[in-house]
């Protein structure tokens, strides 16, 4: 593992922040850090970058205890994210790429590489203050990802960015892979979830409640439910089907039906279309897989329910 | 390079560079060159314009009782003129005239003045210190005492003077001047308070920055939240003493040039070019007699002031300046941390502020009582420390209790500093939280690592 949180406890004067949580982050894929308001990831991201420390439990990261020199090798894009509004952009961006360990030289190097790529040279000597929120977003992301780091964390990339801009993000973070770094990011966003993380870990409540790959979690929690597009007669389907199958709903769209029937015991689609294939005119059928979305408030509510507040 | 030392680069060039920064830099030394050059300035700038004052006495008992000076001419005219002279003063050349109207033993306020323009305090006091003089001879002579006017010459004769001379430890003596010790009292204490203030607002402003932009997180995953502090505080600090030497270089500078103007024009008057600088200052031209007495008088404040033990004076102040600094900035930045806008500050701010207002109201009790117990207590605690002890140097306090306070100072800014880092740590990362005491304390007693 490229990075494990072990048993991670961290409380609060007030509350439990973290109970126990483990984390086991394989090299070079993104993860996904999900769980509801208040649960515990930003603690657990706090930790991992060293601003905080667990009371007890531990971080392994690259096969050792993390070590305070290792925010080298890390880069941290917080969800609390700004910069000094009066310093000028250039300046700002040096001595930003100097505290994770830079020498001068390089980060100007640098800088100049990805200033460029995102066309934000003429703001070198402009002050913070004056650019649009997207073009400090931009700047933000450059000091993060500037002193290339293995591992990248981001706290709810996504929030506060336009379209443009985080489509311009999951782009980047989609490259920063490829060329071999580890993602790990926290985000409510399910949509982009589906689309970027091979990992993921559901925290409620200061604590682990599913953790696994996507496309596995995924497939567990499917419902066997087909979604089955035809023309033809929805009543002898209805009447045809065994009683392994079962329709939840039938609706018109665009001058053909939409079905979607549930498999019960070890119904397979082949039987499924083995019981209708005579008598409707199938134009697509697919079995409907829960997106992240539904699982997301399924397992949390779950959670909630057994789990009641301490 | 140490990250610290990156910070406290950031904090100390981007201050530095304000505008800010540099008009008070300039403004501060002209102020206090203004302070020594002023008084010899004035002395010199007495009213030099004449006037004419025509008496009428119609009584006829204080005939020539006025005298007239280098600039005020008086002219006794005729009882007879006292009708016309209110239309016709000023076409016969006078500025003012004067009317005795009554016997001015029974009637003190028999005498009055008229003028088109406003009669100056000088002149009220000369005609009326002339008057009662007159009046008192007369009326000591009603008494007929014989050899009178030789007792009172040997009473007169009498002065008292008292001399304030300073003893070294070599046994060498100075005078010195208690006016001049009390005045450098008041400007070490109140330099110590407004830089302290001033300075340690600065770091708990820039602290609310970082918190309210949002970056403080982003740096906190470079660096330790208490090097962040500590890089900020020492940053400041040395902003600071840069304004500090600064104006102690400006201000011998500008004293040096305008001592050597002064009394350079004085002795050598046929040199012009120092007499035309004067006198674009002055607006017009001063005569030579006026130069070396504003020179003497301008030399005389200067000798004084070197007099005072300077150079101790400013490493103690440097000392003073920095533990209090210390002490305050470490507080502030925690508060600074709590704080989420500056609205909210007010109700924490003031408890910290006031023993450092405290503190000057006890220098200015201190300035009359150096040495009693108000001033030596609140010259040991260091909260006012600071500040009472800068105004009890000039009156050179036992050299023990500069080092139990300098001790006590010390302590106390590592154990604030301590303190402070505590809470800082956690309220940085704090949002949207409403401070309260009781919150801070929790803060501080959670020992995260």
């Amino acid at each position: 593992m490229f990075l494990e949180a072990k048993q991670v406890v961290k409380k609060y004067a007030n509350h439990l922040a973290l109970n126990e949580v483990n984390l086991q982050v394989p090299e070079n894929t993104i993860y996904g850090l999900l769980g509801p308001n208040g649960a515990g990831k930003t603690t657990l991201i706090r930790v991992i970058n060293q601003i905080t420390g667990p009371d007890s439990g531990e971080i392994i990261f690259n096969g050792r205890p993390l070590k305070s020199e290792d925010v080298h090798r890390i880069g941290y894009l917080p969800e609390e994210r700004g910069l000094y509004k009066k310093m000028k952009v250039g300046e700002q961006a040096v001595y930003l790429a100097r505290m994770k360990g830079l020498s001068r030289h390089d980060a100007l190097k640098k800088l100049k590489f990805w200033f460029e790529k995102f066309e934000i040279q003429p703001w070198w000597d402009k002050k913070v203050e004056e650019l649009s929120k997207g073009m400090q977003q931009k700047i933000q992301f450059v000091v993060t990802v500037l002193h290339e780091p293995k591992l990248l964390i981001f706290d709810e990339p996504f929030s506060g960015f336009d379209p443009i801009n985080a489509n311009l993000l999951k782009q980047e973070i989609l490259k920063l892979k490829e060329n071999g770094a580890t993602i790990l990011f926290s985000t409510h966003n399910m949509g982009s979830v589906e689309e970027l993380c091979d990992h993921i870990t559901l925290i409620n409540k200061s604590q682990t409640i599913l953790a696994g790959q996507i496309d596995e979690i995924r497939q567990s929690y499917k419902d066997n439910l087909i979604k089955l597009e035809f023309t033809g007669d929805s009543n002898s389907i209805k009447s045809n089907l065994t009683d392994n199958f079962n329709i939840e709903d039938i609706r018109n769209t665009n001058g053909h039906q939409t079905a979607f029937i549930k498999m019960r015991n070890d119904a397979t689609i082949n039987q499924l279309i083995g019981n209708i294939i005579n008598d409707v005119q199938i134009i697509g059928l697919q079995e409907v897989l829960p997106t992240m979305n539904d699982i997301f408030i399924k397992v949390v509510e779950q959670s909630n329910l057994t789990k009641p507040v301490k | 390079m140490s990250k610290i030392s990156l910070i406290i680069q950031r904090e100390y060039t981007t201050r530095v560079k304000k505008k800010s920064f540099i008009v008070m830099t300039i403004i501060g030394p002209i102020l206090f060159a203004a302070m020594m050059v002023l008084p010899g300035w004035f002395a010199s700038m007495e009213d030099t314009d004449e006037k004419s004052i025509a008496v009428i006495d119609q009584t006829g008992k204080y005939n020539d009782q006025i005298n007239s000076t280098g600039y005020l001419k008086f002219s006794w005219l005729d009882k007879t003129a006292s009708e016309t002279i209110a239309q016709e003063y000023e076409k016969d050349g006078y500025d003012a005239y004067l009317i005795i109207e009554d016997d001015l033993l029974k009637h003190p306020d028999a005498v009055k003045i008229y003028s088109a323009s406003q009669i100056t305090i000088d002149v009220k006091e000369h005609i009326s210190r002339s008057l009662e003089k007159h009046l008192e001879t007369e009326k000591l002579a009603s008494y007929e005492i014989e050899g009178l006017d030789g007792i009172i010459k040997d009473i007169n004769a009498v002065r008292v003077k008292v001399k304030t001379i300073k003893l070294s430890d070599d046994g060498s003596e100075k005078e010195s001047s208690t006016e001049l010790v009390m005045i450098a009292a008041i400007i070490f204490a109140m330099m110590i308070y407004m830089f302290v203030l001033v300075y340690g607002m600065q770091v708990m402003r820039g602290v609310m920055e970082e918190k309210v932009n949002r970056i403080v997180e982003v740096i906190v995953s470079s660096v330790k939240p208490f090097q962040l502090m500590m890089g900020k505080i020492i940053g400041i600090a040395l902003v600071a003493l840069t304004q500090f030497l600064l104006w102690v270089i400006l201000t011998v500078t500008i004293v040096g040039i305008m001592h050597s103007i002064f009394t350079g024009g004085a002795s050598t008057v046929t040199d012009t070019n120092q007499i035309e600088m004067v006198s674009s200052m002055n607006g017009q031209p001063m005569d030579s007699e006026q130069m070396s007495e504003f020179a003497e008088g301008f030399t005389n404040i200067l000798d004084k002031v070197l007099s005072l033990d300077l150079i101790g004076s400013l490493v103690l102040f440097v000392f003073y300046f920095l533990g209090g600094y210390l002490l305050y900035a470490s507080l502030f930045a925690a508060l600074g941390a709590a704080l989420d806008n500056e609205a909210d500050s007010q109700q924490f701010v003031m408890p910290v502020m006031m023993p450092l207002i405290l503190s000057i109201y006890v220098a200015m009790a201190a300035f009359r009582n150096p040495t009693g117990d108000l001033a030596f207590w609140f010259s040991m605690i260091p909260f006012t420390s600071p500040v009472v002890m800068m105004a009890r140097i000039p009156f050179q306090p036992p050299i023990w209790q500069i080092v139990l306070s300098m001790f006590i100072l010390i302590g106390t800014f590592i154990f604030t500093t301590w303190f402070a880092g505590r809470i800082y740590r956690t309220g940085i990362l704090m949002y949207g939280k409403k401070v309260s005491y009781k919150e801070l304390w929790k803060w501080f007693r959670y020992s995260g690592k």
